[in-house]
């Protein structure tokens, strides 16, 4: 296993560097460094001179990818690319185009984030899977189809819905929590109250039916019926014997996002005024700052690599037949 | 029956219980017993807290309350007023000639003017590390390397602090950092023009900063030949020519203080890389300290316990003692003990948050506009549920000019000629700018009758609008588009809007735009694209017909008319030049010249309107409109009154803490019957579903 997980490390390598370049061309081909400078330095009185000065001091002044000119430090290793990409390797993301340290920003960010994502996360998959169950135990009956209704329905409900509904509902109507905002500590609490909840229902729709799919591709087997002729009990049917046997599929969806839990959630951190890294991707990307937006693309491919990784390590727990090579 | 009886005890059980529940939905932490906070937002982070580096407004609502410039513009009166700040009184002018001798008055011999500052004594800086000193005197915070700092991982671990007073030094300091090019003053071209020796000290730092990479700058060991120390707390300054717009500059936070201690302090090695730097921490005399950085989620302000003495203004402008500006006059500053602005990105939430009493100011989106407000045949006034909370409305015209521009370099609308002129006229008279304002602004705003908004020298009241479509029409047939056609081709004539692309409103606005071109049978063709592209064409002179807006930068005349001056045309300026229609008008250029080093004496006023004539004939703008705004202040809030130029108006304004508890607790109780309903209906659910599985495993065994 240690040969696999080695091996798919070095994978990682190549489709890092092609989603740096990817990201670095998408990114230059709508935003010049002249623009850039322009945005940061703000509206009014810019001069040629001071966007110059700006490129200059951060280092967009070279060129993209090949440097000819003459006096340049190295054909590939003197440009723009070479100097905010390659550096990302050793997880040293330098400074924002603000002038801000990133990988300070990124160790305070993070924590509001995981303190949203990680209850929605156990929550949502806990009650996910129970409500996907009790439609299986209650399978072809009034239940299932009316279950079934309501989850197609609130799988097509957009986020932004329920979370615009959930802050009028909890936080202006019945005054219960706070609408949006966020403090520290124990203090988190109540304003991690309605962001979770809603993450919760929103993801009902689509995680039941998910699950319901894989449970009830299980249902019909063999050593369910087994476990029935024994007097096993339907919920311990459910339980002890249909769930285990349905981790594979389960594990495939949720293992994946674990990692990238840390990234927090753009819509969800914009919404409720979370200063997580999911707001702080989208204020990267309002301020046209390519520094913040290349750290949070590399980030999010690497935590993404190490749930595939984390996967495929996952298969073999739950399952001794899969061995990796 | 029996759940009658059980829904009445829950009824009883809920109303005797429900007077007494604590507040839930509270946002704030818990408040200091006794302190006055005011509660604010901020919508996008700062992008600079330097005094020298920023400019723009948003970072202006911060720092103006820490830094204080030599001079301030008066809280009440209108037309803006400058009076002394920091400064005993205003600055001293005297005009010289080139062999510097002192002149009576400015003439054209003059060469030099020289500003002479005599600053108050006794104005002592916030408590800061950057003062903090050891029992022999040195600083104690000094490190040398990077390894030495490394224990200082934030701005919080620097315990001890210190204090200094404020001194000329600081003042010349600060100017002489106007010259290191590694800060980029956004006014340099402005401040080396006239300020004398500016740009050799940036010469002289540039060639030592390229001998001693890396390293802090001592700027007191720089000359600069137009600053001289004349005590401890006088200064003169020296500037090439006559400038007398400079003095509205000295009210900028680009001339506040910033001592050399504090530089030293912010230049210690590995404190940037901490975000430790005079850009996130600012440093100051004023009334208020910032004691929380966090640009993510919030920034605080808290009162200086070292602010001098300064009071509230003794007398208003024409209205102020009904509005209730003048019941504090003569009350030491500021009133408010902490003020706490907290990051938020949607409006939904911020307006919310006003409605309950959590924040205590609120603008007005288009989204709550019908909520906030009425429109009446007599106006616009607040809705009856503002009134019932006791909600006040601000409004101000700020000294802004947004306005509907041609590019005078392109081909169809350009041109100073009678064909080019005749479009562009006939343009104008069809484009109603009323009627834009009424449905697009909600009626904020007022159509302009020039390019100065009101309150600044030189606004004209009114001017001659009275045209028909058919003149338009006609106006349009003498451009050689009779019809809305190409007279020689035939062709129909199709004009183009350059724009960005923008919200859900912009499908209407752009159906509206395209029916007044429509009155005169002229095709609109709208050319959205995003921000940078746009700024491309513009730059490049691509676009035909635009939006564009201008700020001002202070009250005068000149700040407007130079957007109409040739020589500040934007194409080829580089993203500098303020004039984007590229108009260049030689008569009007020299009218520009004689105008804006002009005091404001009725001459000035001849020839603004001179100058105003010509751009009625030649119509560079289409149409334009001064913004107004709508600002909503909770019951609690006392002497707001919006100033168009200055943020540093914080210290004026007071709240009423025991009213603010009372009506929170009275707008926020919680409602808790749709939880209960909500448990109710899960065990209703679960009971019979409970049975249902019984019965499922019955038939099973069965």
């Amino acid at each position: 296993m240690t040969a696999y997980i080695i091996r798919r490390i070095l994978y990682a390598f190549p489709i890092l560097l092609g989603v740096n370049i990817i990201t670095f061309a998408l990114f230059f081909m709508v935003n010049s460094p002249d623009q850039m400078a322009q945005v940061q330095l703000g509206i009014k009185h810019i001069t040629p001179e001071a966007i110059q000065n700006w490129k200059i001091e951060r280092g967009y002044d070279k060129p993209l990818f090949i440097n000819s000119r003459p006096g340049s430090k190295g054909y590939f290793s003197d440009t723009i690319f070479f100097d905010k990409s390659i550096r990302l390797f050793l997880f040293d993301f330098g400074k924002s185009d603000e002038g801000r340290a990133i990988a300070q920003d990124i160790s305070e960010r993070m924590w509001p984030s995981l303190a949203v994502q990680i209850p929605v996360f156990i929550i949502g998959l806990t009650v996910n899977i129970v409500i996907a169950l009790l439609v299986v135990m209650f399978r072809a009956s009034i239940f299932e189809l009316s279950a079934m209704v309501i989850c197609v329905a609130m799988f097509s409900i957009s986020g932004v819905f329920y979370i615009i509904g959930g802050q009028f509902l909890f936080g202006k109507l019945w005054n219960l929590v706070p609408i949006s905002g966020y403090l520290h500590g124990m203090d988190a609490i109540p304003f991690l109250i309605l962001p979770v909840i809603i993450g919760v229902i929103s993801g009902i729709g689509g995680g039941t039916r998910l699950y319901r799919m894989i449970f009830m591709n299980e249902i019909h087997r063999d050593y369910i019926r087994t476990a029935r002729a024994k007097g096993v009990s339907e919920l311990g049917v459910l339980f002890k014997h249909l769930l285990p046997n349905a981790m594979i599929p389960i594990l495939t969806g949720i293992v994946v996002i674990i990692p990238s839990l840390f990234m927090g959630s753009l819509l969800m951190e914009s919404f409720f005024g979370i200063p997580g890294l999911g707001s702080y991707t989208i204020d990267g990307i309002q301020a046209q700052d390519f520094s913040i937006v290349r750290s949070m693309v590399f980030l999010g491919s690497v935590l993404y690599i190490l749930g595939l990784i984390l996967t495929d390590i996952s298969y073999t727990l739950v399952d001794p037949r899969v061995r990796l090579s | 029956m029996w759940w009658r009886q059980i829904f009445a005890v829950f009824l009883a059980c809920y109303a005797a219980a429900a007077p007494a529940l604590p507040v839930l939905n509270n946002p704030h932490g818990p408040e200091e017993a006794g302190k006055k906070v005011l509660y604010s937002v901020f919508s996008s982070r700062p992008k600079h807290l330097d005094p020298l580096v920023t400019y723009n407004l948003d970072d202006s609502a911060f720092i103006d309350q820490i830094y204080e410039p030599p001079l301030e513009y008066h809280y009440l009166k209108r037309p803006y007023q400058l009076q002394p700040l920091t400064l005993t009184q205003m600055p001293l002018v005297e005009y010289l000639d080139a062999r510097g001798r002192a002149m009576s008055r400015a003439t054209a011999r003059t060469v030099y003017s020289r500003y002479t500052f005599n600053i108050k004594p006794g104005i002592m800086y916030q408590p800061h590390p950057a003062f903090a000193k050891n029992a022999q005197g040195e600083p104690v915070y000094q490190c040398a390397t990077a390894v030495e700092c490394k224990a200082y991982k934030s701005f919080s671990d620097f315990d001890a602090t210190g204090t200094k007073e404020l001194t000329a030094n600081d003042y010349i300091y600060q100017i002489k950092r106007m010259a290191d090019p590694s800060l980029q003053m956004p006014i340099w071209d402005l401040v080396s023009h006239y300020i004398v020796g500016l740009s050799e000290l940036r010469d002289d730092i540039t060639t030592l900063r390229a001998q001693y990479p890396g390293q802090w700058i001592n700027l007191d060991d720089f000359l600069l030949s137009g600053v001289e120390q004349q005590g401890k707390y006088q200064f003169t300054l020296t500037l090439r020519g006559v400038y007398p717009q400079f003095k509205y500059w000295l009210a900028f936070h680009f001339f506040a203080p910033i001592p050399m201690e504090v530089d030293r302090f912010y230049h210690q090695p590995g404190l940037a890389e901490k975000n430790i730097s005079l850009d996130f921490y600012p440093v100051g005399t004023g009334p208020y300290m910032m004691t929380k950085q966090n640009v993510n989620e919030e920034i605080v302000l808290e009162r200086n316990p070292n602010y001098h003495d300064d009071f509230y203004p003794l007398e208003g402008d024409k209205g102020d003692l009904e509005k209730g500006l003048l019941k504090d006059v003569g009350k030491k500053l500021p009133f408010i003990d902490k003020v706490s602005f907290r990051m938020e990105n949607e409006a939904i939430p911020i307006w919310t948050k006003f409605l309950q009493g959590y924040y205590d100011r609120s603008g007005i989106s288009s989204d709550s506009f019908d909520q906030a407000v009425n429109v009446t045949v007599e106006g616009i006034g607040l809705s009856e549920d503002m009134q019932k909370k006791g909600v006040r409305l601000n409004r101000s015209l700020d000294p802004a000019t947004y306005y509907l521009g041609f590019n005078m370099l392109d081909n169809v609308v350009g041109g100073l000629d009678d064909k080019h002129r005749k479009l562009r006229q006939a343009i104008a008279i069809a484009y109603d700018q009323q009627e834009y304002i009424s449905i697009f602004n909600n009626g904020r705003g007022e159509v302009a009758n020039s390019p100065i908004p009101p309150g600044i020298f030189g606004y004209r009241i009114t001017k001659d609008k009275n045209h028909s479509i058919e003149e338009a029409k006609r106006l349009l047939a003498e451009a050689g588009y009779p019809g809305g056609r190409d007279a020689k081709t035939g062709k129909p004539l199709v004009l183009n809007l350059d724009t960005t692309t923008g919200g859900n409103a912009d499908s209407a606005r752009n159906t509206w735009l395209m029916k007044q071109f429509q009155k005169i049978d002229v095709q609109l063709n709208i050319r959205a694209t995003d921000y940078n592209r746009f700024q491309e064409k513009m730059e490049k002179g691509n676009a035909q017909i635009y939006f564009w807006g201008w700020f001002a930068d202070y009250p005068d005349p000149e700040n407007f008319l130079f957007l109409l001056y040739g020589p500040n045309g934007r194409v080829g300026s580089g993203g500098s030049g303020v004039n984007s229609s590229n108009y260049n008008n030689p008569q009007y250029n020299v009218l520009f010249d004689q105008m804006k080093n002009m005091e404001d004496t009725p001459q000035r006023l001849a020839i603004i309107q001179n100058m105003l004539a010509i751009v009625d004939r030649d119509v560079p703008w289409a149409s334009a409109f001064h913004p107004q705004s709508f600002v909503l202040n909770n019951a609690w809030v006392s002497n707001y009154k919006p100033h168009g130029i200055s943020k540093a108006n914080l210290k004026y304004q007071n709240i009423d803490e025991t009213l603010r508890q009372q009506k929170r607790a009275e707008w926020n109780q919680p409602v808790l019957w749709p939880l209960i309903c909500f448990m109710a209906f899960v065990l209703i659910v679960t009971i019979p579903g409970y049975r249902a599985y019984q019965r499922r495993l019955q038939r099973k065994i069965q």
